[in-house]
């Protein structure tokens, strides 16, 4: 059984990746702040039982979750089921490779992707639908497992795998087209669609 | 195995998340397929972008807001 005197001290170095991640379910400060301080109460709350030697992140973020579903997506009875389009293979490679500037000098497709700043990353990955946008967040940015996924969002480790599939793709998709739009590469440059 | 096998695997390989001997047979196409290497490559930079940029300072008021409040519960 784990000690609630101890909580703080385990449980408060991951306040800015929980901050992080709410900031990107709630697309709204004031929402994410609610959010991450009823996440430390409940947590509080239920660390007594809280399972020492288990991935105490995890369990955090499972409360996160679940209070951002249960709270702040209240006002929607239901998710919205959303069926993404077919994105092609390595679409944002084919896409920057296809560059002009790129084409005439092999290697800096690295350049034009580091050359995007934070608030267009951010806001490709808010603008992806609730259900795929929390998949690739704990995925690509938190680092979790298909398993730790699936136990995080309750469902199966294959609708994990289907959801960070079509989510990774359509984040780069969207990622192209918000460049686009901000003239960060030439807009119509790449060729087909 | 080759290109229409490992490409829509790409995802799992870089995940960690495929048996020994998948992985094994798709590093063996990678190191044969200069272009699949590449579209690999390309996506392992775009994950490290996505892990990079979407990170964000907690606001020093809400460490204190929820300091107080766990001090209080």
């Amino acid at each position: 059984m784990a000690d609630q005197a101890q909580f703080a001290e385990l449980a408060m170095p991951y306040m800015s990746a929980l901050y992080s991640a709410a900031l990107r379910m709630t697309r709204n400060p004031t929402d994410a702040e609610d959010l991450v301080q009823e996440t430390y109460l409940r947590a509080y709350r239920g660390f007594p039982g809280f399972k020492e030697g288990t991935n105490l992140k995890a369990w955090l973020y499972k409360i996160l979750t679940n209070t951002y579903i249960n709270s702040y997506r209240a006002k929607k009875r239901r998710p919205e089921q959303v069926e993404l389009d077919d994105v092609e293979d390595f679409y944002l490679y084919k896409r920057i490779g296809g560059l002009e500037a790129v084409e005439a000098d092999k290697g800096p497709e690295m350049e034009v992707l580091d050359s995007i700043p934070d608030e267009t990353v951010k806001k490709a990955l808010e603008d992806l639908p609730e259900q795929f946008r929390m998949a690739v967040l704990l995925a690509d940015v938190e680092g979790f497992s298909y398993k730790e996924i699936a136990e995080i969002m309750d469902v199966p480790i294959g609708t994990v795998m289907s959801r960070l599939h079509r989510g990774r793709k359509q984040l780069q998709k969207r990622l192209w087209d918000l460049a686009e739009e901000r003239g960060l590469v030439p807009s119509g440059s790449s060729s087909g669609g | 195995m080759d290109c229409e096998g490992a490409v829509p695997r790409v995802y799992h390989y870089l995940d960690g998340e495929l048996t020994v001997w998948k992985r094994r047979a798709i590093t063996r196409h990678l190191d044969e397929c200069p272009p699949c290497a590449q579209g690999f490559y390309f996506e392992i930079e775009i994950r490290r972008v996505i892990a990079t940029r979407c990170r964000d300072e907690a606001p020093e008021a809400l460490r204190r807001r929820i300091a107080d409040a766990l001090g209080e519960a």
